[in-house]
């Protein structure tokens, strides 16, 4: 043998280690992806199987059609619309000033204020609804309080209701808003807004034609992981709405739990993957995922 | 950075802190208005209790339901840690070492448990525990627990491994070591902060979630969030107030061990 067909022996020998060695590195990955396989994709899958199956076991829309038919369910969507719509322009209200009041402090405060922020993520839901549960009840402390200044004169019903559902859903979502927005507010080159200055621009007009635009894409990302997380929401409205809010994830548990209508429930389930799969795409397309997943969920 | 805003005259920018103020307020005082009204003396849950005392956690303490469901908790979020821990890191590892870029199906699907609804996951679940069997029993939910854990693990361990630099490795290799050898006493011990971390977000993952535990765990295995959750559709037991505050400290003190064991290496 040639020592030049030797050497390329060798090569072709060397790659085809190599590759081997990736694919046996890339197999670590493999228990883990199974779990999700298991639990998650085969399971998922089965639900939109049995969305699609009639009563008597044929495929049919009837799921669907049902969906749009029965007032009962439209009433159920448009709720959970309007509820996590809601929900999401407060935390933008709420959230936006709060992150750009944390971008401009030195950034050890900074750090500080964010560690507040950052706490319900190691506080559990069920905790935090508690805790609303408690202060805004009939004899809780925000109407007690609320009657003792004077401002106004018999409990009102902040709870077991819509308003309630609002409060804690707020409460619950406004971290997925303000660290996306305060890491896309520290991003900014303030160098454009001294040029803006320096071009004439009043105070007021640099933030809305220099700043505000350049802050979008965090504030937008945050607003839309605010809104799918709001739209499979079930703990808050189960607890702080009474019984007189109920969205879709409520929906599919009673649906499960008391009817056993998997029919239903999977239909439900699938209208609500699918939107907030389309949703997390375009969030995906405005912001980089990696923003977009720069907190964990509740 | 300095403090100076350059966008608003003085009467702004006051509003505008007193806001930020307020809304830090919303997030941070509801948690924690419950801790003293936990020691509360009252049959009512007041602020500030009137006489103090500690009824509320022996009537935790003294009931077997509430001690069986927190046994259940603590050993779910205890074995998720041991489940989730090494799959994710594990996953994370090959994606790194093999240098694979293209591959984006694998992190997608990993990171999948984060997004999707977890009502789904819920009923999903059970869908497929009613037929193996596995409803209401620890091993299930453990499992289930540790795939919605698992995305956490994976980020962290991930963004470890790519601030770390593998030829670290390749010189141990080249002086002998196996590849195993090489990341047990070279990689391993670079990235243990980063490990402990992601074993934290996997135990409060577990001990915190409510709505997968409502599903598949029952029985003498309900978690102390779904016994909680139970509890709290018939009237607001102050006893709940006592777990939520043991709640809150354990959750708190594990994210600060994670953040002195942080410090102390720098």
């Amino acid at each position: 043998m040639s020592g030049r067909a030797a050497a390329a022996a060798n090569r072709a020998a060397l790659l085809r280690d190599a590759r081997r060695e990736r694919m046996r590195l890339f197999g670590l990955g493999t228990p883990a992806l199974l779990l999700v396989i298991v639990l998650m994709v085969i399971p998922v899958g089965w639900l939109f199987w049995l969305s699609a199956l009639a009563d008597d076991g044929s495929l049919s829309a009837v799921n669907y059609l049902r969906l749009v038919a029965l007032p009962s369910y439209r009433r159920i969507l448009l709720a959970t619309f309007e509820i996590s719509a809601a929900a999401t322009v407060l935390c933008v209200a709420l959230g936006y000033p709060l992150a750009y009041t944390l971008s401009l402090l030195p950034e050890r405060l900074a750090n500080l204020c964010l560690l507040g922020v950052l706490m319900p993520f190691w506080t559990s839901i069920l905790v935090r609804t508690y805790a609303w549960l408690v202060l805004l009840q009939r004899h809780g402390l925000v109407n007690e309080w609320g009657m003792r200044l004077g401002l106004w004169q018999r409990p009102l019903e902040l709870v077991h209701d819509v308003t309630g559902t609002l409060i804690g859903l707020v409460h619950i979502m406004l971290p997925f808003l303000v660290l996306p927005a305060y890491g896309s507010m520290r991003a900014v080159d303030r160098e454009c807004l001294r040029a803006a200055a320096s071009l004439g621009a009043a105070p007021m007009q640099a933030f809305w034609r220099v700043f505000l635009p350049l802050s979008l894409p965090g504030v937008l990302a945050g607003a839309l992981m605010v809104f799918i997380l709001c739209l499979g929401s079930f703990v808050t409205p189960a607890m702080l709405g009474g019984g007189k809010v109920i969205m879709v994830a409520n929906a599919i548990a009673t649906d499960v739990q008391i009817f056993y209508n998997w029919g239903a429930a999977s239909a439900l389930g699938a209208v609500l993957l699918v939107l907030t799969g389309a949703i997390l795409w375009a969030a995906a397309r405005l912001a980089g995922s990696e923003r977009l997943f720069g907190g964990h969920g509740g | 950075m300095s403090g100076h805003d350059p966008h608003a005259g003085h009467a702004g920018r006051l509003w505008r802190y007193v806001l930020s103020g307020c809304v830090l307020a919303f997030l941070v005082l509801p948690t924690l208005i419950v801790v003293p009204m936990s020691f509360s003396a009252s049959q009512y849950l007041e602020f500030p209790p009137q006489h103090w005392s500690l009824r509320w956690y022996a009537a935790y303490a003294g009931s077997a339901e509430w001690r069986r469901a927190t046994a259940t908790s603590l050993k779910a979020a205890g074995l998720t840690v041991l489940v989730a821990t090494p799959l994710g890191t594990l996953a994370a590892y090959g994606l790194i070492a093999a240098g694979v870029r293209r591959a984006r199906a694998v992190p997608a699907l990993l990171l999948a448990p984060l997004v999707v609804p977890v009502i789904l996951v819920g009923i999903g679940v059970f869908y497929v525990y009613v037929r193996l069997g596995l409803v209401n029993t620890l091993a299930g939910l453990v499992a289930a627990h540790s795939m919605l854990a698992l995305p956490l693990v994976f980020l962290v361990a991930k963004s470890a491994l790519e601030g770390f630099d593998l030829t670290q490795e390749t010189v141990a290799r080249s002086l002998g070591a196996t590849r195993l050898r090489a990341f047990l006493l070279v990689t391993l011990p670079q990235i243990r902060f980063a490990i402990a971390t992601a074993g934290v977000l996997a135990f409060l993952t577990s001990f915190d979630e409510v709505v997968v535990a409502m599903f598949v765990s029952g029985g003498d295995n309900a978690t102390l969030t779904r016994a909680m959750f139970d509890a709290l559709r018939d009237q607001i037991d102050p006893t709940i107030a006592a777990i939520s505050t043991v709640m809150v400290a354990v959750s708190s003190l594990l994210v600060l061990l994670v953040q002195a064991l942080g410090r102390a290496r720098r």
